[in-house]
């Protein structure tokens, strides 16, 4: 279970998170949705430690995620970065497989390589796509790779901004299949940020919608539109207006 | 606009100077205390290597062909006016070996290197590329930054030495060709005349300067700012930081050494 109490960050004086609440038990599948620059990013790269919160609690089953062997910490998560964040200086196949090219549980090349491509398959790309350079392949492609070196190691819990941006929309279904057979399957514990709706539907358990710094509405799935908030309904409906403003 | 405000902002620049020397001493400090903990990461090692020793080869050679016969030059030229013409070999390779091997070729080392380092890795902060290296549990410190210093460090004190000689060779070419001096006297009179620590002395700048190369390089582009225009920053930042510390490093240790 990851559990954030009155999380703040600011940037000089742009004050980006203001007092999260947020509890994701385990196994489950949380999306956090959003506008924009609302720090989407900025919360799930608080909870790995890669941005320092000002003030305010992050716990991993109840341990303080800045206390304790950030090893083994890290080595429980998965993450896929909003930009795809590979290594253009690596192969493919060396990107998805670098984690099990390294560490103490370091596997043999052929078998890295090996499972690099079954990953690969798994994101919807072929076993060529393996020996390119990140730099040859497409955005969407690019995203897919990131994809698969985040649940490469098959970590416990895995976090995914934007699986689905650039993507054409049979191959988000696919990601989106994805997404959730990790959680009910491997019992995996994800936390997903999106803004397109058909994903909300297809991967979430639980839905959260940060504004304004804060967790503005959360809850089950099934009870996102039955919520009267308005700012979830002009988010979910995509209206122009509402309470958000519209020029952020 | 008060009297004081160019001393207050001379203070501040000063201030901030210093804060800046702060942080690269401590990253210095980190970076050194990665290089004998494991990890280690051969790869990353070997390919420093070929890029900042090897395919340096050609700049620092060429830098030292026209430095050596340009010194020739002067040294005929300024000598000429006491009648010591013949000292054109001696101080030819003293002036090499101890001053402008190291130092011009630590510049244009820290011109190609630096530079090329410091936007690799900015590029990699801005591509979110370094967090990804940490969530999967590789410290960028070790995987970034020690490969190259280490590469650094070994291979200066080589480009220095490869320097040294084709700068001598220069001021040869210019020496039999131009000024009149007998092939096997002036290589005669520069072998007699340097000292063992002569050439040492600048084989250990070139280690200090490969040091400063890297380590600005690797320090700027982790402190990238955001965008393509923090990378460019960050990258003339540590050209110019590089180059600096260099002149500095030279100034300090010619001192240590050459002062007793
Ligand atoms: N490293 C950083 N330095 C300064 N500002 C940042 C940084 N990271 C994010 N921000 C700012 O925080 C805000 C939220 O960013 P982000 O979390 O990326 O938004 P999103 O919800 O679209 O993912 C933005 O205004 C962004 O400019
Ligand atoms: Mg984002």
């Amino acid at each position: 279970m990851i559990e954030l109490s009155d999380v703040h960050k600011k940037f000089g004086s742009n004050r980006v998170l203001q007092g999260v609440d947020l509890v994701i038990p385990k196994a489950t599948s949380m999306v956090i949705i959003g506008g924009s620059g609302t720090g989407k990013s900025v919360l799930l790269k608080s909870v790995l430690g890669l941005v320092r919160p000002d003030s305010g609690t992050i716990t991993l089953d109840g341990q303080d995620v800045t206390t304790g062997d950030r090893d083994a910490f890290l080595a429980r998560f998965g993450m896929l970065f909003q930009g795809g964040a590979l290594f253009d200086s690596l192969r493919v196949w060396e990107n998805v497989a670098f984690r099990l090219l390294r560490g103490e549980r370091k596997l043999p090349k052929p078998q890295a390589r090996e499972i690099a491509i079954e990953k690969l398959r798994r994101v919807g790309l072929k076993p060529e796509t393996a020996d390119q350079f990140p730099a040859e392949l497409s955005g969407g492609m690019q995203k897919r790779v990131g994809l698969a070196r985040a649940i490469a190691a098959e970590p416990e819990i895995i976090f995914f901004d934007e699986p689905t941006t650039g993507l054409d929309p049979i191959m988000s279904g696919v990601i989106n299949d994805l997404i959730r057979e990790i959680v009910t399957e491997m019992g995996a514990t994800a936390m997903t940020i999106t803004h397109d709706m058909t994903s909300v539907r297809a991967i979430a358990d639980n839905v959260a919608m940060l504004h304004g710094g804060k967790i503005r509405w959360t809850g089950p799935v099934s009870e996102l539109d039955a919520t009267d908030d308005p700012y979830v309904q002009q988010f979910i409906h995509g209206r122009a207006d509402g309470p958000i403003e519209s020029v952020r | 606009m008060s009297v004081l405000s160019p001393v207050a902002s001379i203070g501040r620049a000063t201030l901030s100077l210093l804060a800046s020397l702060g942080r690269i001493a401590i990253f210095a400090v980190q970076v050194v205390g990665h290089i004998f903990r494991p990890p280690f990461y051969p790869r990353e090692f070997l390919s420093a290597l070929m890029q900042i020793g090897w395919f340096s080869l050609p700049v620092v050679g060429m830098t030292a062909l026209f430095t050596g016969g340009a010194l020739a030059l002067q040294i005929y030229a300024g000598g000429a006016r006491y009648g010591a013409e013949a000292a054109v070999p001696s101080i030819t390779a003293i002036g090499m070996v101890r001053e402008l091997g190291p130092v011009l070729g630590g510049l244009m080392v820290a011109a190609r290197v630096t530079s090329s380092i410091a936007a690799e890795i900015g590029t990699m902060k801005v591509t979110e590329q370094i967090d990804a290296l940490v969530t999967l549990s590789t410290n960028p410190l070790k995987y970034l930054a020690v490969p190259r210093v280490v590469a650094a460090v070994l291979v200066m004190p080589i480009l220095v030495a490869v320097g040294d000689s084709i700068g001598i060779a220069g001021g040869w070419l210019v020496g039999v060709n131009q000024l009149g001096f007998n092939s096997a006297a002036y290589l005669q009179n520069t072998v007699n005349f340097l000292e063992f620590w002569d050439v040492a002395s600048g084989l250990v700048k070139g280690a200090a300067f490969g040091f400063i190369i890297a380590l600005m390089g690797v320090f700027h582009g982790m402190n990238s700012g955001r965008g393509a225009q923090g990378v460019g920053a960050a990258t003339k930042s540590a050209v110019v930081a590089a180059s600096v510390l260099i002149l500095a490093a030279n100034f300090l240790l010619t001192r240590v050494f050459f002062t007793s």
